[in-house]
């Protein structure tokens, strides 16, 4: 019945909302923030340990629809290991991906949110946690985050 | 028409062009109706009769399609009072909606009639325009909002407390009639008399009610009822605030300008009554236009057989999503208004509503503008089925197909 749908909710974000990765707190965590869109409910934080310019581990809580939560997931999966600079890098990538479905070569696996982009009410949806992760690597974390009301 | 059995309800809904045609391959299924009616032709007719052929403002106007505009409008007052069995047509004015028509008692009452410290009464179940612009009153006089309770997730009034909530610091009462979240009809008539024998100024707000159940101001004893034309087969942009005429000749005007005035000097300016008073501006002239032709339409149903037959479709619905597993169930299990609110287990509502509409379903999803109660119950939203006349058993039967096969998807 909802075939016209797997562009959206691929094997993939069904399996991440299910079954969340690195779905906890970080006690070691050395900055986190607070990604909230109170319209939708979606509400999550987002914890880092960075060590240097290395981000060694990030996880988060909270609760949400679907693609929030799979956004979180994958997110906090591909970020381990990675440097600022590519998260940053990411960030504008997968940005750009959901909001014009143009896929960059290296996103690898976040490739099953490009889908997202057919659907406008749910940009907001799959750029919470990345808008989350960014404020707590900048060192913003003490004001919540929303997708809401600012620029996706 | 006295029963609603002998209604052929399969040809009133060919009187929807809309509701003919598919959506993502699926005939629709339109359960979105809380938020907003669908447009019988009569109405569309109605609006496209006055475009061709008598538009013109209101009001001192000495040319014929003047006459015929003003004429109209006024008509669809005095159709208006009929509707909701006001005394007199003075005790309609037109607003842009329901939340209008609350904005204008908290503004224009709310400016001479409380003290610090008096008190504001709503319930927990309020849509957010029954109390923003109370907490707003509230600010600017420093007097203090307070809410009857609501209990568990039957969304009922515990009227248990309403006698120790009833002090004498309360000045006005403002309540829902049907609640959009839960479908709890609340007995207001009850509430409003208990009120007003303390001296307390009553609103209901009627959005729900007013095109669904037969409405009488007068049985109710509110001084004020508020409803829109959107939700009752009407068009956007037309709502109604029934005023009690005693109350509403005291209160000072909304909004100043033409249209509101008997005199204007430069220092100062006297105003018509009411409800005049309260209407500046060249007003929306074609809505009444139509809210008149959509309460003709609804009349010669009877909104006692549509109440009947809104009952049946969400008492069958309930049946049908209880025997469910996994589903989590809103508002009261008898005496429901058209509408069912639910949450299916480990699936959030904005994901069962993108689902259903690839089915054909049209339903609501989220907090439905009654955040402080969904935080009462502990959830972020709800998905909700809300019905009218024009909808089936038949449709019910699909959407509860749907739903099982939401399940499915996020189970597999």
């Amino acid at each position: 019945m909802f075939d016209d749908l797997n562009d959206l909710y691929q094997q993939v974000i069904l399996d991440h909302c299910k079954k969340p990765r690195n779905f906890h707190e970080l006690p070691a965590a050395t900055c986190s923030a607070h990604g909230n869109n109170p319209l939708c409910g979606d509400n999550y934080q987002v914890f880092a340990r960075v060590d240097g310019d290395v981000i060694q581990e990030m996880s988060f809580t909270g609760s949400g629809c679907c693609i929030s939560k799979a956004s979180g997931s994958l997110l906090t999966e591909f970020a381990k290991g990675k440097t600022r600079a590519e998260l940053e890098k990411m960030f504008d990538e997968v940005r750009e991906m959901i909001t014009t479905g143009k896929v960059a070569d290296d996103v690898g696996k976040l490739a099953v949110f490009a889908g997202v982009h057919k659907y406008p009410a749910r940009v907001k949806c799959a750029m919470l946690a990345w808008h989350a992760a960014k404020a707590a690597l900048k060192g913003e974390g003490a004001q919540p985050v929303t997708t809401e009301s600012e620029q996706i | 028409m006295s029963n609603s059995t002998n209604i052929d309800w399969a040809a009133l809904r060919k009187d929807f062009p809309i509701l003919d045609q598919q959506v993502h391959g699926k005939p629709l299924i339109y359960f979105d109706n809380a938020a907003t009616s669908q447009k019988p032709r009569a109405v569309i007719q109605a609006l496209v009769n006055y475009y061709e052929h008598d538009n013109a403002n209101v009001h001192r106007g000495i040319h014929e399609l003047s006459n015929r505009a003003t004429t109209a409008f006024e008509a669809a007052r005095t159709r208006t009072a009929k509707f909701i069995n006001a005394r007199s047509a003075d005790e309609i004015v037109w607003t842009r909606g329901t939340s209008e028509a609350i904005n204008l008692v908290a503004s224009a009452w709310g400016a001479n009639h409380l003290q610090p410290g008096d008190v504001i009464l709503l319930t927990e179940a309020e849509h957010h325009s029954n109390i923003v612009p109370w907490q707003l009153l509230a600010q600017r006089t420093s007097a203090k909002v307070a809410y009857i309770p609501v209990t568990g997730d039957e969304g009922t009034l515990d009227l248990s407390k309403l006698d120790s909530l009833l002090t004498k610091q309360v000045k006005l009462l403002s309540l829902v009639h049907i609640s959009n979240s839960m479908g709890v009809v609340n007995p207001v008539a009850d509430i409003c008399t208990r009120a007003r024998k303390l001296g307390i100024v009553t609103l209901v707000d009627g959005a729900q009610s007013a095109g669904h159940m037969p409405v009488d101001v007068q049985a109710i004893g509110c001084d004020f009822f508020a409803f829109s034309g959107h939700k009752i087969c009407g068009p956007t942009g037309i709502g109604v605030l029934y005023g009690r005429q005693e109350v509403l000749e005291k209160m000072p005007p909304y909004q100043g300008g033409g249209e509101m005035i008997l005199r204007v000097g430069y220092d100062k300016t006297e105003f018509k009554p009411a409800p005049h008073r309260f209407e500046a501006g060249t007003p929306d002239i074609s809505g009444p236009v139509g809210l008149h032709a959509a309460m003709d339409y609804l009349d010669a149903i009877g909104r006692e057989n549509i109440w009947q037959h809104d009952q049946e479709l969400a008492n069958y619905a309930y049946e049908k999503l209880s025997a469910l597993n996994n589903i989590r169930l809103f508002g009261p299990k008898s005496g429901r208004a058209g509408l069912v609110s639910f949450l299916l287990k480990d699936v959030h509502a904005h994901d069962v509503v993108m689902l259903a509409d690839q089915g054909g379903v049209a339903l609501r999803g989220g907090h439905h503008c009654t955040q402080p109660l969904m935080h009462k119950l502990g959830v972020e939203s709800t998905a909700r089925a809300s019905f009218y006349f024009y909808n089936t058993k038949d449709e019910v039967d699909r959407f509860v197909e749907v739903v099982k096969e939401i399940q499915k998807f996020f189970a597999s």
